[in-house]
C-alpha cells in the first residue's frame, strides 16, 4: 500500500460546514495535477470525477496500474491538452483514493468511521475542492469540466463560485437526480448492505469485505452506463467459451461473464462504504430545489461561458435533462452552447473514444481559451 | 471570401454591439460576418448536429435545437435582433415562428428565396418540372422547403397577420432595392431574394 501513501494530499485546516450540519476540519483532500500552471495562472482546468472515478485522470493510475479514467480526453494534444492546460483533479470527499472518507479513522473513537462518517453532498464535495485554488494561487480557473456526477459538481461549483471559472462544461448530467437515478443507486446500496460481510459498515475492523454486494452494485450500475443497442451489438446472445447452453447458472452468455468481470475488478479498487456515501450524495443533488424551483437562479451571478454536452443513447442522464440546464441558462441570457452527440455507447460515451465528442470538447476549450 | 450579398444587407440593418440570435445559423458564416462587421453579441440555434459542431469549432455560441420548439426557452425581448435567413419556408407553421421571433426580439430580419423570380417561373413553364436553382437546390422529393412563397405572398401574408414590415428589400443578383406597393409586381418577378425587417 506504499503507493497510496505517495498520493498528493492537501490537508484542509479551514473548518468546512457540511450540509448535514457537521463541521469537519484538518481533513485530507487527495489530488493529482497534469501539465504546468503558466505564469499568469490562467490555464488551469479543474476536472471533477464521476461516481467511481478518482484523481488519476490520465496516464497510468499508480494504485490500480491501469489507464486513468479519462485517458481518451485528457493528455498531451488531446481534448483537454495537458501541453497547454494545467489540469487539476481531486478525489471527492467520501471517496476512497486518499480523500477524507468512511475508510478513515475517526480521531475521537480511534476507529474506522464506516457509517459513522457524516453524509456528504455534491455541495460539500465542491466546497472542499475550492481550497485547491487557494493552494495553487489560482484566482480564476480557465474551466471546470466533468461528466455524470462530475457534471453535477461543475454546476454546483459555478453556482457557489460564479466568478471562479471562465468556462463551464457539464457533460451527460442533470440538475437533479430523477426517481430512476435514485432507484438504481438504491439497488446498489441494498446489494452492499445485504452482503453479510458488510457488518453494518464495520467490515474494516474485520478481515472480510462485502465484495459480493459491491460487485452486484457495480454490475447493476454498469448496465445503466451502456445502451441496449450497444450491448446487443457487442454481446448479443453470444455464448461464453462454450458451444451450447449448459442448463445451469454458470455464465453461459458473454454478457454475464462480462458483467461478472466488471464486478470483480471493481471490488479490488473501490470501497463499499464509499459507494454508499457517494451514491447518496448524488441522490441528494437537487440544484432546482436549492434555488426554490428556479434553476436559472443558480446561475444568475455568473458571466461564465457554458457548453453543455449530452449523448443520444444516454438513458441515465438523457438529453432532455441536459437541455433543461440549457433552457435555464438561456432564460437568463447566459452564454451557453449545447450539442447532443450521436453515440451508441450510452452514458459511458463521455469516457470512451467518441470522436465527435472529443472534437467538440477540444474545439470549445481551445477557442474559448483565445477569447479575452 | 465570397460573402453573400444577402449578408451585407442584413449587416446594414443591424446596429453595432447589439444582441442577436441567428435562427438556423448553419455553419455560422453569417454569425462570423456579423461579429466582424458589427461586433455583435450573437447566439445561434441550429438543428443539424454536424453544423453545430462546425460552429463550436469556430468558437461560436450555438445550441442544437429546433426553432419550432426551442424558441420558447428565450424570455420576451431578450434580443435586439433575431435573424431567420432563408429558413422560414422549412417550418411547419411559419406564422407561429414569426410570432415567436417577435416575442423574443424587438426586430426580426426574415429573408426568403423568392419563388416568384422569373427564372423559377420560366423553369416551371418551359421544363414542366419543379424548379431547382442555386438558392433552392433540392429536388421536390427531398426538399426541406415545405412552405415556399413569393415576395408578393410574403407581403400579403404580413399584411393579413399584422406583421409590421419596416423595411422590405429585394435582391436581384447582387443589387438590392426597396420594395413598395407600386413596384411589388416587378420586384416579385425580377428578384431572387426578399429581405424583410419586421418590427414587433
Amino acid at each position: 500500500m506504499n503507493v497510496k501513501e505517495n498520493i498528493k494530499k492537501l490537508i484542509i485546516k479551514k473548518p468546512l460546514k457540511l450540509d448535514c450540519g457537521k463541521i469537519i476540519n484538518n481533513f485530507p483532500l487527495a489530488y493529482e495535477t497534469y501539465g504546468e500552471l503558466n505564469k499568469k495562472k490562467d490555464n488551469a482546468i479543474l476536472i471533477f470525477h464521476a461516481l467511481t472515478g478518482d484523481q488519476f485522470v490520465t496516464g497510468i493510475n499508480p494504485v490500480t496500474k491501469k489507464d486513468g479514467w479519462w485517458t481518451y480526453a485528457v493528455g498531451p494534444g488531446k481534448s483537454i491538452d495537458t501541453n497547454k492546460y494545467f489540469v487539476l483533479c481531486a478525489n471527492v470527499i467520501g471517496g476512497c483514493m486518499g480523500s477524507f472518507g468512511p475508510g478513515h479513522e475517526n480521531p475521537e473513537t480511534k476507529k474506522i468511521y464506516g457509517t459513522d462518517f457524516p453524509v456528504i453532498t455534491i455541495n460539500d464535495m465542491v466546497n472542499a475542492q475550492i481550497n485547491l485554488l487557494e493552494y495553487f494561487g489560482i484566482e480564476k480557473l480557465f474551466s471546470v469540466v466533468g461528466g455524470s456526477m462530475g457534471g453535477m459538481q461543475v454546476l454546483q461549483f459555478i453556482s457557489n463560485y460564479p466568478n471562479k471559472s471562465k468556462t463551464v462544461v457539464p457533460i451527460a448530467c442533470t440538475s437533479n437526480h430523477s426517481a430512476q437515478n435514485i432507484a438504481f443507486n438504491e439497488l446498489g446500496r441494498q446489494a452492499i448492505t445485504a452482503d453479510h460481510n458488510w457488518l453494518d459498515g464495520k467490515y474494516n475492523s474485520q478481515s472480510t469485505v462485502p465484495d459480493k454486494g459491491l460487485a452486484v452494485a457495480r454490475m447493476a450500475a454498469h448496465i445503466t452506463y451502456l445502451s441496449k443497442k450497444g450491448l446487443q451489438e457487442k454481446f448479443g446472445r453470444k455464448l461464453q467459451e462454450r458451444d451450447d447452453l449448459k442448463f445451469g447458472f454458470d455464465a453461459d452468455f458473454q454478457i454475464e461473464s462480462y458483467l461478472r468481470y466488471q464486478g470483480s475488478v471493481f471490488v479490488d479498487r473501490f470501497d463499499a462504504n464509499s459507494y454508499l456515501y457517494i451514491t447518496r450524495a448524488m441522490d441528494y443533488f437537487d440544484l432546482v430545489k436549492q434555488f426554490n424551483g428556479n434553476l436559472s437562479s443558480a446561475f444568475k451571478n455568473t458571466k461564465a461561458k457554458f457548453f453543455v454536452i449530452s449523448f443520444t443513447s444516454d438513458w441515465l442522464y438523457p438529453t432532455q435533462e441536459n437541455k433543461d440546464i440549457v433552457i435555464a441558462l438561456n432564460a437568463i441570457g447566459a452564454n451557453v452552447g449545447f450539442v447532443e452527440i450521436k453515440s451508441d455507447k450510452g452514458h459511458d460515451s463521455f469516457l470512451l473514444d467518441v470522436p465527435d465528442f472529443l472534437k467538440a470538447l477540444k474545439n470549445f476549450l481551445d477557442k474559448s481559451y483565445l477569447e479575452k | 471570401m465570397n460573402m453573400k450579398p444577402e449578408f451585407k444587407i442584413i449587416s446594414d440593418l443591424i446596429n453595432e454591439n447589439s444582441h442577436v440570435l441567428d435562427v438556423g445559423c448553419g455553419d455560422g458564416i453569417l454569425m462570423e460576418y456579423l461579429i466582424k462587421e458589427k461586433k455583435v453579441d450573437i447566439r445561434g440555434i441550429e438543428i443539424s448536429k454536424t453544423k453545430v459542431q462546425n460552429c463550436i469549432a469556430k468558437g461560436l455560441t450555438v445550441i442544437e435545437g429546433n426553432a419550432e420548439e426551442d424558441l420558447k426557452q428565450f424570455p420576451d425581448k431578450s434580443f435586439e435582433y433575431v435573424i431567420l435567413s432563408q429558413t422560414l419556408q422549412a417550418f411547419f407553421n411559419p406564422e407561429k415562428v414569426i410570432n415567436e421571433l417577435l416575442r423574443i426580439s424587438k426586430q426580426a430580419i426574415v429573408t426568403i428565396p423568392n419563388f416568384g423570380y422569373w427564372k423559377i417561373r420560366l423553369h416551371l413553364l418551359l421544363k414542366g418540372t419543379m424548379p431547382v436553382t442555386r438558392t433552392l437546390p433540392d429536388e421536390w422529393y427531398n426538399t426541406p422547403n415545405i412552405h415556399l412563397c413569393t415576395i408578393k405572398d410574403f407581403v400579403f401574408f404580413s399584411k393579413s397577420k399584422n406583421f409590421k414590415l419596416s423595411k422590405s428589400i429585394a435582391l436581384k443578383s447582387n443589387e438590392p432595392s426597396y420594395i413598395n406597393n407600386k413596384n411589388l409586381n416587378i420586384k416579385n418577378l425580377s428578384s431572387n431574394l426578399g429581405i424583410f425587417l419586421i418590427e414587433s
